[in-house]
Formats: C-alpha cells, structure tokens, sequence
C-alpha cells in the first residue's frame, strides 16, 4: 500500500522519541494496554531495527503495542494517521490540536475511522482522556453512529440502577449457587495427609530434615477447582422480563468465580465478558446495554450457535468447561440448523445444561420446534417457571447437583 | 557452525530463507527484534500456519540447541523445570546410614545438583558452547494459568529459584519462541514481555512459494492449482480452514498419486489430507469443489504466468 512508502514524519530530527509517546498515548486512550514500559521498550526497539524502511517501522512498532489479534485495526488505523503527516505529527505535542480539523485536511478517508480511535484522538486535544468514555448515559451518545444495517430491528436498552437491597439479596444468592458441575480435579496436587499418591519430593524433604533415620511417607490427592463455564444467554423479546435479572445474575457469576465467559443473543452473538468484569454491577450493565444492538427484538438459535460454534467454541470451550445455556427456545428461524449446532456445541463442552425460564406449569414438554430440536443434545434440562429472583435461579442450578438428569428420563416417566 | 544473532531485519529474512521458511517481512522483523534484545518471540495464530517452524528453522540455521517444552493441563515444575532424583536420593540415604556419615551434612548432599534432574526450562539455562539454545514453548494455551504465571518469572529474568540449591541464571538469555493457537487467551502480562505476532494464512504468491520449496516433486501447475484452491476454500465458510500445513500434505499425497493437474474426482477422494472435520468434507465435496475448481482454473488462464 502506498501509505506506507511515505517517508516518515518526523524521523530524523530529536523529537522522535515525543512523537512515540504521543502515538503511545492515542493507543492507549483507544483502548489498548500500554504502559510507560512499553513506550521505553518501543524507544529501544526502534532504535535497533533503524528508521530507513517505513515497513519495518511499522511492524517494530506493532510487536511492541500490539497485543491480541483485535488491535491490530486500531493500531493499524492509528499508525496510518499518526505517522502519515509530518507537520501534523508536530502539531501534536502542543496538544492544540481538534480531530475534525486534521481529518478536514485529509483526502477523502476509504474507511471511517474507528469510534475508539476518533475518541482517543479527540480525547489528546482537550486532555479530559482521564473521564471515562461511558459515563454518559446511552442512547444520548449512539444514535449519531448509528450506522449499521436496518435490517434487524436494533435497540438499546437502559437498566434501572440496582438497589441496595437488591444488591444484599443478589450477595447472598450467589453464595448459596451450586453449579451442576462444581469441581473437577485437575492435574496438579496438593498435600494431603489422606491423599492416595505419595509425595516424594515432600517425603525426601522431611526425611532429610530428621537425618534419614525414618522416611515417613508423605501423601498427597488431586487440586479440585471449577471448571470454566461459558454462558450463552437468550435476551430477544420473549425473554425480555428476565434479561436484567439474567445479567445481573451474569455479573456476580463472573465476580465470584474465574474463567466465565459470557455471551448474550437475539439476532447476533455479543461476547460480554470484558464488559461484565467491571466490579460495579451498575456500570457493568450499562456498558453491556452499550454494546448489544439487538435487545428484545427476534431470536436465531441456530444462527448464534453456528457463530459461537465457529468462532469462539475453540477459545473459551478448552479446558473443559461447562456450557449453560439460557434460552426458552423459541426460534424465529423455525429451528433451522439448530439439531446440528447444538449436537457441535454439546461434543465440544463438558457439560451442556439448559436453563428453560418459559415453563408456567411444572409439566411442561418442549413443544416448539427449537426445544425439540435442542432437546436431544442436552445433558441437563433445568426448566423454571417464576425465574423472578437470582435465588430462584440458584436454586434451579443447585437442584439434584451430583445426579446425571437425562432430559428424555426428566421429560418422560420416573428417574431410575 | 553456530552463527551470531543477524544485524538487521535483512538479515534475518535471509536467515530464515537459508531454512527454507519463506516468510514475511513483518515476521522477520518481530523475529529480529526479539532476537537483538533478547525478549521472546509470541507467536499467535491458527494450527498449521508455521509457528512452531520457526523455532526449528532458527535452531537449524543458527546452529543452536532447540530445546522444546509441550505444554499441557497440569504441566507443573517437576515436569517443566526440574524434578528430584528420588529413588537415588534414597539410596543415598542408606548409604549415608551404612557409613555412618554425619547426618548434618546429609541434607545438603542429597538435595545437591548430582541428584537434580534438569527438565527443559532449566536445560535452555544452561551454558552451552554453541551459544544460548533456541527454547520453544509450544501451545502454551494449552497449558493451565498457575504454570502462564510460573513462566513469567522465568521470561522475564532468566532465572530460576530451587528452594534447596538457590537461584540458577542463564549467563545469557536463550532465544525464546512461545507458540499459541488461542483456545484460550495468554493472559496480557506475559504476552507483554514478548514481541508479539500473529502468524496469519500466507497469501498466494506466497503460498505457492513455500509449496514450491517444501515439494519440489510437485508440477508448477499442480503446484499453482493446489494454492488456489486451497485459497477459496480460505474464503468458504468452513470449520476448520486448511492451513499451509495441510496444502503441503495434500501435495504431497497428490504428489504420490501422480497427478499432475487437479480433478473435482481427485479433490473428492483426497480431500481428507486437507479438510479434518466431517462437516467441513461433506459441505466441500461434489459440487461445491467442481465449482471451486473451475473458478481457480478460469482464474489461473487469465492471470499471466507465475514467476
């Protein structure tokens, strides 16, 4: 591409080393984690491959502040517009500068620029970058971007705050929770004086300690810890009455326990997980509002699965974990593709369990043809009616923990 | 004959040349960051891509030790960095007793270096004559968190701590190479001691360049056909897409049959060299790889002739 064949701003002259915390700055304002470490790791890298080939420039700059697969857009867009102009470059560290002004002087952009970035930018010129980009409430911000397709019909939803009480009630939910699958051994050890393995290397410690007289054998039994949990969550329209509670159960689930991941879909899959990491519940939840389009409208089942099958199964399904799937199976798209995604979903997890909150009625029998599609590929069928409470859902998940409940026994006569 | 590290980003494409690794520009110069200042080398990206070659190819041609750790769920330090020998320790024991040697010596006798078993973390420690070894962390995904964060200590400092014998440092850092297919993220504070890469799928020219170096057996035509393909099938929809890995065994297998054009018959009966799920076959066999194909060959008869 011929950006890169520009011969690069400001690269003789001594402010060289301004312009690289200037550029790390804008990336971190975007998002990206950088620290004053990796500015001085940049300096130096830069100093060794040399500044001759805007190439390699680039990609110097990228193996010190690129992290993950997801930035090297963000970082690919900023270098291009950081590094392109010489004299806008050396505008910058007056910090006078006004984004509209510099795109204003550029050509035709092909692509719009990233939301983040633009932020970021913008956040350089009036030095508030140390407010936090959400603490405007949503839906005053969103609709000026709004620009993707009309397609599906898209919404933003804002959650009321959560009560003190709420809060107090939800505490004590989570520490009553007993997941279907609570621990799994692992591969590592602990001391353990009625373990079934010996543990030499404890054994010889101690034996040497007491001069070698006695070995006293030492034991020691298998770590237990829970096993990572991926939870895929239903908010399209005829799960709308439980979403709040459903996410807020998601954010004490995430803050009491490691490795969860947590998705949410209507019409498209939204991974939430970083979302949710944020301790305050309330700001959690307005940040996942933020960034889901498509509440309460339709569900395509099968379409989320394919999606989760496809692109995430691999990165959050690998050690093992447990799938739980909350979704009263109503699918728009009449089960088209579901029985194949779910049978995928289920050979690739632990454990796949489904929370049902649609039951009314205590007998209830998936009748619609998602349920029955979804139905043969389930592990464990947890159907709820008066999903009201996040004690209501810890209660479902901790019913007959330890027992293996086939869905065709639970749906059909008598458990053995 | 071991070589010195290279000077420039040049040098370290030719490098990787000479060990028949075709690779990009941008690689080389992650590669030649992490090999001037001494920090490892992240490599990221889907199976089959060529990450853990790197490793080897750097090893071969800089004349080095390849010392190769497999991560797995459990790895722990007696299988990763050191383990005591138990069974000669015992025996020291009653040796010590049918002696009747002091028995205040006997702690620091039996926990010393004689009786250390140096496993690969420990081994790319070591001194060696040819220089610092290449030390390869392979799918470290795979491996649990508790060991990702013994290994920052190690990554960063280039040393390790045995509570009995003391701090052991590397006199000079190994050439250190971490591999991940991304089942699970590396957390960020090791990935940021480390030059990260993504390694993606080479593009065709490339490609083809890698096939030609990799099975010189093969037609150009064959050659060129099996890059196209294998390309559109890059763009399909698929569960698994087939990596360059993959190409070069489909080749290969081509290669044995004696083909030396591709047919949709042929794709049909080999397919399962280069596509690994069942879902993926069946939605690629029969029509859709006719239709693949005649797309590549009308594609490779208007495009001018390849280098």
């Amino acid at each position: 591409m011929s950006w890169r064949d520009q011969p690069l701003g400001a690269a003789g002259d001594g402010t060289l080393v301004a312009n690289l915390m200037h550029f790390a700055r804008i990336l971190r304002a975007a998002g990206l984690p950088i620290g004053p470490g990796r500015v001085a790791e940049a300096v130096r890298a830069v100093q060794v491959a040399g500044l001759a080939n805007r190439d390699d420039f680039y990609w110097t700059l990228h193996a010190v502040f690129v992290n993950r697969r997801d930035q090297r857009h963000i970082f690919d867009q900023a270098f291009r517009l950081f590094w392109r102009d010489p004299e806008w470059s050396a505008r910058l560290p007056a910090l006078s500068l006004l984004l509209p002004q510099a795109r204003g002087a550029d050509p035709t952009p092909k692509e719009p620029m990233s939301r983040r970035l633009a932020e970021a930018l913008q956040g350089q010129g009036d030095d508030k970058h140390a407010r936090p980009r959400d603490e405007t409430p949503p839906g005053e911000t969103f609709d000026a971007v709004m620009t993707w397709s009309a397609r599906e019909i898209l919404q933003r939803k804002d959650f009321e705050q959560m009560s003190s009480e709420e809060l107090a009630a939800a505490k004590a939910a989570m520490a009553r929770l007993v997941m279907p699958v609570a621990m799994v051994r692992t591969r590592r050890y602990r001391a353990d004086p009625a373990g079934a393995r010996a543990d030499l290397r404890a054994t010889l410690r101690a034996t040497a300690r007491t001069g070698g007289d006695i070995i006293a054998l030492r034991f020691r039994a298998p770590r237990l810890r829970p096993p990572p949990l991926a939870v895929l969550c239903d908010i399209s329209g005829s799960m709308e009455r439980y979403s709040r509670m459903l996410l807020h159960f998601l954010h004490a689930l995430s803050a009491s326990r490691q490795r969860v991941y947590s998705f949410v879909f209507g019409t498209r899959l939204t991974n939430i997980t970083r979302q949710l990491r944020f301790r305050d519940v309330d700001e959690a939840l307005s940040r996942v509002a933020g960034s889901v389009e498509d509440w309460s409208g339709g569900t395509r089942i099968g379409h989320c699965l394919a999606e989760f099958n496809l692109h995430w199964s691999r990165r959050v399904l690998g050690q093992n974990a447990v799938v739980l799937l909350i979704t009263d199976g109503l699918d728009r798209e009449g089960a088209q593709g579901l029985a194949a995604e779910m049978e995928r979903l289920h050979k690739s997890c632990r454990r796949l369990v489904w929370l049902n909150p649609l039951l009314r009625y205590s007998g209830f029998e998936p009748k619609f043809l998602g349920a029955r599609a979804m139905m043969p590929h389930v592990d464990d069928f947890r159907p709820a009616h008066n999903l009201q409470s996040l004690a209501d859902i810890a209660q479902v998940l901790g019913e007959h923990t330890g027992h293996a409940m086939r869905p065709r026994i639970a749906a059909g006569s008598t458990a053995a | 004959m071991p070589l010195p590290v290279p000077k420039n980003v040049d040098e370290t494409l030719a490098l990787l040349k000479a060990g028949s690794y075709v690779a990009d520009r941008s690689l080389a110069t992650a590669a030649f960051l992490a090999l001037k200042l001494g920090r490892p080398l992240f490599l990221e990206g889907e199976a089959g891509v060529g990450k853990t070659e790197i490793a080897k190819v750097l090893a071969t041609t800089m004349g080095r030790r390849l010392i190769r750790l497999q991560c797995y769920e459990g790895l722990d330090v007696s299988a990763a960095v050191y383990e005591w020998n138990y069974s000669r320790q015992m025996l020291e024991i009653r040796l010590a007793e049918a002696t009747e040697a002091s028995r205040e010596t006997l702690e620091e006798e039996i926990f010393s270096e004689r009786f250390l078993i140096r496993r690969p973390l420990l081994q790319a420690l070591d001194p060696d004559p040819d220089g610092p070894p290449v030390l390869l962390i392979d799918e470290l995904d795979r491996a649990d968190e508790p060991f990702e964060a013994y290994l920052l200590e190690v990554l960063a400092d280039y040393q390790i701590t045995i509570p009995e014998i003391g701090t052991i440092r590397a006199p000079t850092p190994p050439i250190t190479v971490v591999t991940s297919n991304r089942t699970r993220e590396i957390h960020d504070a090791l990935k940021r001691r480390c030059y990260y890469y993504w390694v993606d799928y080479p593009d065709a020219v490339r490609e083809l360049e890698i096939l030609r170096l990799k099975v010189p057996g093969a037609a150009i035509d064959l050659s060129r056909q099996v890059v196209g393909f294998v390309q559109k099938l890059r763009g399909e929809e698929l569960f698994k897409s087939p990596g360059v890995a993959e190409a070069i065994d489909w080749t290969n297998a081509l290669v044995q049959l004696d083909r030396v054009t591709l047919d949709p018959t042929t794709i049909n009966e080999t397919l399962g060299a280069l596509l690994k799920y069942q879902d993926d076959i069946a939605k690629i066999r029969g029509p859709e790889a006719a239709r693949l194909l005649s797309q590549v060959q009308a594609e490779l008869a208007t495009a001018p002739p390849a280098r």
